[in-house]
């Protein structure tokens, strides 16, 4: 799948904001007054930034408000109210905390269930397409909560939570490389059942030249040594190095900001991949995929 | 409402003959022409003197097969929307643009609905829809269906444009849930399959598989081979000149 900057921008970091959400959400830690406030900015900046960036993904903006009709079926839908959900009820805790200085507990926790919620429901968007196999698993779903509960516990400085998180969240990660690069071999399409030609079957022509929207949305392909190299940077930026510094140099307000930056761009570097990696089984009418056959 | 219809009361479709298409295009431009000047946004082109991409609804793929034994062969191979029963498109789309019809089982798209996010095109395994980059909208096979109720047209005419025009006879149009239709004894009678089952998109679209081929002498075989020791290499291992070019150039 294409890698648009703009969707791993918002998965990523929106991923992180809800994160952080969360840990506000259920007290940890409560903060009132301005710590409250500063806690709050980065989060919806992360949150709310995310979601201007996906929306700017999309063909025909105008249209974005009907997206909220048909939360029975559409996961994309049920995203789209989560999100809202889940920013306004924080939004009323926030402001009683940064305002009046009280703290409504259960607001607290119905804020950070939406916040995980909306996390979950953008996973599912990319895990209920059987036409992309490597997505089509349920740890996709996990990855992407454990990458924004990692984040939001570096973010908030609960530190214990955030190693745990971190390694869970890099062994998640190798799994879900692991069984996605069987995926595709697993789900069983190739070319053949693609064509239902008798034979072994390769494409003799395109249908035109030039490239097409399907060619570039779908048929994107990363070469193997390259995905190998990114994936190994993924790790390290991700859970290697946030981890390595919070366990040398403590819960410092340097070593923090090195291991969240690290941290985030190694999440980065692992939607990039996310995308990147992903075989959809149209590219087998475009001659994709041919190594991928079922063993 | 992007919930599928429990039941359809027809399944209007096309039945494809892989055995019969000659991969002329010309389904692919009566279909562009038609549906660029009705129904919904034009159908747009991009750097169309330049490298040129474009938004097709229906395109032909060709492929080679080689079977166990004998001559490869190339089967020209039409794409568009199958029109599936389990649509997957539907079903994602946030917006309840994409619908599929309870009378007649078409699947289309409100472009005064849609929001141009793609999720429906990735949804797809058959590449049947495509974004149109100049109106951000998604576009797809609509069956024509401004044409096949179009009493403005004349009788001969209300069919899809697609296969209306195809001159080898190759694009079929009917009801497929209709056992004793004209194109469901083609299916029946030509062993008709669904592509990528699979992906469990229960396609009303059916495609025709290439018919057995007459047997064909492999060329350069038996007594035909008149000119083959003519053509042996002469120097398999070049010396002199020869052999220190061939070993220089090797070198670069
Ligand atoms: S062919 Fe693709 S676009 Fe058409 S109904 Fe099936 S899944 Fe939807
Ligand atoms: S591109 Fe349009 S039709 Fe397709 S899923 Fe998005 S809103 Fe629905
Ligand atoms: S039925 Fe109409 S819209 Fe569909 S491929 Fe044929 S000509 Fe194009």
């Amino acid at each position: 799948m294409h890698p648009a900057p703009s969707v791993i921008i918002f998965s990523s970091l929106s991923g992180a904001g809800f994160g952080l959400l969360f840990f506000l959400g259920f007290g940890f830690p409560t903060v009132t007054g301005w710590v409250a406030f500063v806690f709050y900015l980065i989060a919806y900046a992360l949150a709310v930034g995310g979601l201007m960036s996906a929306l700017f993904h999309l063909g025909n903006k105008k249209n974005a408000v009907k997206s909220y009709s048909q939360w029975r079926t559409s996961w994309l839908s049920r995203e789209a109210w989560c999100a809202v959900a889940a920013l306004l009820v924080m939004g009323l805790h926030a402001a009683l905390q940064v305002f009046f200085g009280t703290t409504v507990a259960p607001l607290g926790w119905i804020g950070a269930i939406l916040s995980l919620a909306t996390v979950f429901t953008t996973s599912m968007i990319y895990a209920q397409l059987k036409t992309i196999p490597r997505w089509n698993q349920p740890a996709t779903p996990a990855f992407f909560l454990a990458a924004s509960l990692a984040g939001g516990a570096l973010l908030s400085g609960n530190v214990d939570a955030a190693l745990i998180l971190m390694v869970v969240l890099g062994a998640i990660t190798a799994w879900h490389w692991i069984k996605g690069d069987r995926r595709f071999a697993e789900a069983g399409s190739t070319i053949e059942t693609a064509t239902r030609l008798q034979g072994r079957v390769s494409l003799w022509e395109k249908p035109h030249t030039g490239e097409n929207y399907l060619t570039h949305e779908m048929v994107y392909q990363i070469g193997r040594k390259h995905a190998a190299k990114l994936r190994v940077i993924a790790l390290a930026l991700m859970v290697v190095i946030p981890v390595a510094v919070l366990l040398i140099f403590g819960p410092h307000h340097m070593p923090a900001i090195v291991a969240v930056l690290s941290h985030l761009a190694g999440v980065l570097v692992q939607r990039w991949l996310f995308f990147a990696e992903a075989e959809h089984v149209v590219g087998l009418y475009y001659g994709a995929h041919g190594a991928k056959r079922a063993g | 409402m992007t919930a599928l219809p429990s039941h359809t009361d027809k399944k209007l479709g096309l039945v494809i003959d892989l055995d019969t298409c000659v991969g002329c295009h010309a389904c692919v431009t009566a279909c562009k022409g038609w549906n660029t000047q009705n129904y919904g946004a034009p159908l747009s082109d991009q750097d169309p003197y330049g490298k040129p991409s474009g938004t097709f609804l229906n395109r032909i793929h060709s492929f080679q097969s080689q079977p166990e034994t004998g001559l490869a062969r190339t089967t020209h191979f039409p794409k568009s929307c199958l029109h599936c029963d389990d649509a997957p498109c539907v079903t994602v789309c946030p917006t309840g643009a994409s619908y599929k019809r309870v009378e007649d089982g078409i699947v289309l798209v409100n472009e005064d609905a849609c929001m141009g996010c793609g999720l429906c095109a990735w949804a797809c395994p058959y590449g049947a829809r495509e974004m149109d980059q100049a109106a951000g909208v998604m576009k797809k096979c609509t069956l024509c269906v401004d044409r096949i109720y179009n009493e403005n047209l004349p009788e001969e005419d209300r069919e899809p444009a697609c296969v209306r025009t195809c001159p080898a006879g190759a694009r079929h149009f009917g009801d497929l849930g209709d056992p004793t239709s004209a194109v469901s004894l083609l299916v029946a009678d030509r062993g008709g399959v669904d592509l990528m089952p699979e992906q469990g998109t229960r396609p009303v679209n059916q495609y025709l598989p290439p018919r057995p081929r007459d047997t064909i002498a492999d060329v350069m075989t038996g007594d035909e081979d008149i000119l083959a020791p003519f053509l042996a290499p002469v120097a398999e291992d070049p010396k002199g000149f020869l052999g220190w070019l061939d070993r220089a150039l090797e070198k670069l």
